[in-house]
């Protein structure tokens, strides 16, 4: 078979697998489907990538998006208590909007794209495997030396969102009992905890005998 | 055979079925994030196409990037909207309206 | 031998040094402190500028013209502090130090329980500081500096009793009216800069001739004489100055002041200030016939029409003031011929017997317990005879009396009127025979209503001084605590020192300094304007000139005013009162002073307060206020009350218009494009 037909044949299935369930991600009722669906079209797009020869960047869209992102989002979903059906409102009565909107866009694009022109671009030989190296070390190469700054503010970014978004939801749980401030542990004074009494060897005295009552007259 | 125009139509799909879920899903907030994910999905797409088709490196670079900014905006978008429910008890769009003038 | 810089610098320094020692270490120098170190500044001056005169006269010193700072520098231009001592300025040193020095002295007695003693020295002193810096400037930036700065001392010794409202009026308006007067005479000085370049005086005086032919485009069809705008601009400052009319409105008021005051600025000084001006211009003035014509018009008019009102003054120092402003008209008059040694000499000998005269008449004012009223005076005369004697004195040289210095002087100026024959030049003759007549009727009224005839005030003893201090209280008009007397040493020894020059000057100097171009090259006068060699012509010694003078029509008219006014103040006091009421139409205009300062009020008060309630009530209120400041704010809340709908806070609705405007500019560029792929 010829394996650029397969490529095609390969390429349409995943792009209908993808647009198929993007359409289920903004029309499915249940969230957590939804989310599902997402995963479904980031791995379809994982797929289309793969057949673009960028290996590095599916894998990675697979790890950190299905692995990491979209987990979170299914976390989130699964944790907050949502009110399915009023979410769903004015789902018909936008839809047609919603619809015009998204069609007049597509042929406004279409047309802009110029699609018969791009037509003629028959995808080549890839680059990277000219250079002689892998996908992996080619992106490596530029990502390392041309963009080295912008790599680490990248990195930078990150660190920031992640202690962004930790101190959004990080709370001072005053009612948790297994709690004890660390600050309060390091300053306690051994003085305000044990009090040593010095007291004498001796047996308590024995209690005095009753005196006699006097009888009243 | 595989041509540009297969990736960039499939990219305007994709974008344009985002922009639609914006508009349709305008109570949930979680779908609308997800909206934007699914943009994004498309841009990238072009990205990798275009870097393919042109031998061009930066295109994947910037892949790279944008999905480095995407994972630090869901990070943060979903930890907002945890705390939003917290003190809300609701992620209703509609609910959210004491901005309105 | 010529002048040092050292001496120049002491002459204008010293004076202002005392002003600064009594002005600021007053209160602990005390009254006497302040009077000693005031009047020893100005004695140094005096005796130095007499040292100067000296040395330009007989010891053959060469004027001095020096920078000696450079003030600021504009570009090219640079404003310099300088000095030029020519015979011109050193008798402007003289008269100014001389009257001012005497002043201090009187002041000492005049201010002796006056709580601002300390306070007048200073602003005395400070006068003489800048009256020095006035007349010593090499350049036009500093004369106007201290044109300015004898104008602000003028205020503040205007209004020196700050708690009188007419004072606090009279040291205003002097400030307005010399305000329109010093504008012009900044345009002159801008005019001087433009055309010939430079503020120095010999520069510009040098380059003067370069302004004949040039003129100056006001519309597209109307150019007018660069010389005549120019010297017409700088005689503006002049009339604001030395109160010719229409600016003379101020000067009858400015005797709100104290009288030394009055002495020194209002009579013998600052107000000359505008002669000598023009006469250490006349290198400028002589390039314009139009403008000279318009001086001497100007100072003819002053002459007569402001001395008629002097005779139906009833104030003391009012008759003196108007008498001034008719002799400061005598003076333009000379100066409008061309006659400009006639005229700074009658500015030295009027400088003298003026002084003369308010100094007596502040002498007069001391013994009426500051009672200015002449009705309620008379008969003065056997109570105080120095100040009587000394004031006859003053009196006689103010008619221009043969052998008075003021004989010499006005006779002069009289001459020299009737030689010219510049385009108004018979009117102005015309106007200073009769303005004669004029002097000597209200100068001999004035005499007889305050030291002859009878006593028209009553003397009530009171026992118990309580009220001595206090003496600007009048209880009754013409009711007196105790007899009047003579004023003491300090007031009559500067009265007699006066006198002598009074007396004297005229017929000593008259020869050199009228005839004898004693001035040399400080004052230009063309050829064909020459009016004082016309009259030198005639000149054959003072004695001569005096016994001539006695068969002269000034004379005539003088004796004639002296013969009416005897008989009707000395003989036959109810024709006054018959007199005034057949003239009663011409009295009312006199009375009212041509009714000047009304349409001065009517149009320029009231206008400037109608115009400025004009401006508040429809530029300011209406205008700003009401449409650019809350008319701005009521827009942006419109607008924004519009706006603002659009602000739903729904984040959809946002999202909506980001998307419509997408495909809008999607919509846009491929419009566009295919219209460019059509192409």
């Amino acid at each position: 078979m010829n394996p650029q037909l397969l490529q095609l044949i390969c390429f349409y299935l995943f792009g209908f697998i993808a647009v198929v369930a993007a359409l289920a991600v903004i029309t499915l009722k249940n969230t957590v489907h939804a989310v599902l669906s997402l995963v479904l079209t980031f791995f379809s797009a994982a797929c289309l990538w793969m057949l673009a020869d960028a290996e590095f960047l599916a894998l990675a869209l697979i790890v950190v998006y299905v692995g990491a992102v979209m987990v979170l989002f299914l976390f989130v979903v699964m944790m907050l208590d949502i009110d399915q059906e009023k979410m769903r409102e004015g789902f018909v009565k936008f839809l047609p909007v919603g619809l015009i909107v998204a069609a007049a866009m597509l042929v406004e694009m279409l047309g802009l794209i110029g699609v018969k022109a791009m037509h003629a671009q028959v995808m080549g030989a890839d680059p990277a495997a000219m250079a002689g190296v892998s996908n992996t070390a080619w992106l490596g190469q530029a990502l390392y030396t041309k963009y080295l700054l912008p790599f680490e503010v990248a990195a930078l970014i990150l660190t920031v969102g992640v202690v962004a978004a930790v101190a959004l939801t990080l709370r001072q749980r005053v009612d948790a009992t297994r709690h004890e401030s660390a600050s309060e542990q390091v300053r306690v004074n051994p003085r305000d905890r044990v009090r040593l009494v010095k007291m004498d060897a001796v047996r308590p005295a024995q209690p005095m005998p009753v005196p006699p009552q006097e009888p009243s007259s | 055979m595989i041509t540009l125009s297969h990736y960039i139509v499939l990219g305007a799909i994709l974008f344009c079925i985002a922009v639609a879920g914006l508009f349709i899903n305008r109570k949930n907030v979680i779908v609308l994030l997800m909206s934007i994910e699914l943009m994004l999905l498309a841009v990238n797409t072009n990205f990798v196409a275009f870097s393919r088709f042109l031998g061009d490196v930066s295109g994947q670079v910037f892949v790279f990037f944008i999905l480095t900014v995407a994972a630090a905006e869901a990070a943060i978008g979903l930890a907002i909207l945890v705390l939003l429910f917290r003190n809300r008890s609701t992620i209703n769009i509609s609910d959210i309206d004491s901005m309105k003038g | 031998m010529g002048l040092s810089t050292s001496i120049l610098l002491t002459i204008a320094l010293a004076p202002l040094v005392g002003c600064l020692l009594a002005g600021f270490l007053g209160k602990f120098i005390g009254r006497a402190g302040s009077h000693t170190v005031t009047i020893l500044g100005v004695a140094i001056s005096c005796a130095l500028a007499f040292y100067v005169l000296y040395q330009l006269t007989l010891g053959g010193a060469p004027v001095y013209n020096q920078n000696l700072y450079t003030w600021f520098q504009i570009g090219h231009f640079s404003a310099s502090v300088g000095f030029m001592v020519d015979r011109l300025t050193a008798m402007m040193l003289v008269v100014v130090s001389f009257v001012s020095l005497l002043v201090h002295l009187y002041t000492i007695g005049y201010m002796s329980d006056d709580p601002g003693y300390k306070r007048f020295f200073a602003y005395i002193s400070l006068f003489t500081f800048s009256m020095f810096m006035l007349v010593m400037s090499n350049n036009f930036m500093q004369l106007f500096f201290g044109w300015e700065a004898v104008g602000l001392v003028s205020y503040l010794l205007i209004g020196f009793w700050y708690k009188k409202p007419t004072a606090i009026f009279a040291n205003l308006k002097a400030f307005l009216v010399n305000r329109v007067g010093d504008f012009g005479f900044l345009l002159g000085i801008a005019g001087v800069l433009y055309f010939l370049g430079t503020m120095d005086y010999t520069t510009a005086f040098a380059a003067a001739p370069s302004l004949v032919g040039k003129t100056l485009q006001i519309t597209a069809n109307t150019h007018w004489d660069a010389a005549t705008v120019v010297c017409i601009c700088l005689f503006i400052g002049a009339m604001g100055k030395s109160a010719q009319v229409p600016l003379h409105v101020w000067l009858p008021d400015s005797m709100e002041g104290p009288t030394p005051i009055s002495a020194l600025i209002h009579a013998a000084t600052m107000v000359t200030a505008g002669i000598f001006m023009v006469a250490r211009m006349s290198p400028l003035f002589e390039l314009s016939q139009t403008a000279l014509s318009f001086i001497m018009v100007i100072g003819a008019t002053t002459a007569l029409f402001t001395g008629m009102i002097g005779i139906v003054q009833n104030d003391i120092k009012r008759v003196i003031a108007y008498s001034t402003l008719s002799q400061l008209g005598y003076m333009t008059v000379a100066l409008g011929v061309s006659a400009y040694t006639g005229a700074v000499y009658h500015l030295m000998t009027h400088a003298f017997f003026k002084a003369l005269l308010f100094l007596g008449a502040g002498s007069v004012i001391i013994a009426m317990h500051h009672e200015q009223d002449m009705r309620y005076m008379g008969g003065l005369g056997k109570h105080m005879k120095v100040t009587c004697f000394t004031m006859w004195i003053g009196s006689l040289a103010l008619c221009g009396v043969p052998f008075f210095s003021g004989f010499y002087s006005k006779d002069a100026i009289i001459e020299a009127v009737g030689e010219s024959h510049r385009w108004g030049a018979h009117y102005a003759y015309l106007c200073v025979l009769a303005g004669a007549f004029v002097t000597g009727l209200y100068t001999f009224r004035q005499m007889y209503l305050t030291f002859h005839g009878k006593e028209r005030f009553t003397v009530v003893e009171h026992h118990g001084h309580a009220q001595l201090d206090d003496h600007h209280d009048h209880h009754e008009p013409g009711v007196l605590e105790h007899a009047p007397h003579e004023s003491p040493w300090v007031v009559t020894v500067p009265l007699v020192l006066l006198a002598i020059p009074s007396l004297l000057v005229g017929f000593f100097t008259v020869g050199p300094m009228l005839f004898g171009n004693w001035f040399g090259n400080a004052i230009h006068i063309d050829e064909a304007n020459n009016v004082m060699a016309e009259v030198g012509k005639d000149f054959h010694g003072a004695m001569a000139l005096a016994l001539e003078g006695f068969g002269q029509p000034p004379f005539f008219l003088v004796l004639a005013a002296f013969v009416i006014t005897t008989y009707i103040y000395l003989f036959n006091p109810a024709m006054a009162g018959k007199i005034k009421s057949a003239l009663k139409p011409l009295w009312t205009v006199l009375d009212n002073k041509y009714w000047v300062d009304n349409v001065y009020f009517a149009v320029f008060a009231r206008g400037g307060v109608k115009l400025g309630q004009g401006f508040w009530k429809v530029a300011d209120a209406g205008l700003i206020d009401g449409v650019m400041v809350n008319g701005s704010v009521s827009v942006v809340h419109r607008i924004a009350a519009t706006v603002r709908r659009l602000q739903s806070g729904y984040l959809y609705h946002y999202a909506f218009a980001m998307i419509v405007g997408l495909i809008v500019l999607l919509g846009g560029y491929w419009l566009i494009g295919s219209g460019v792929a059509g192409q």
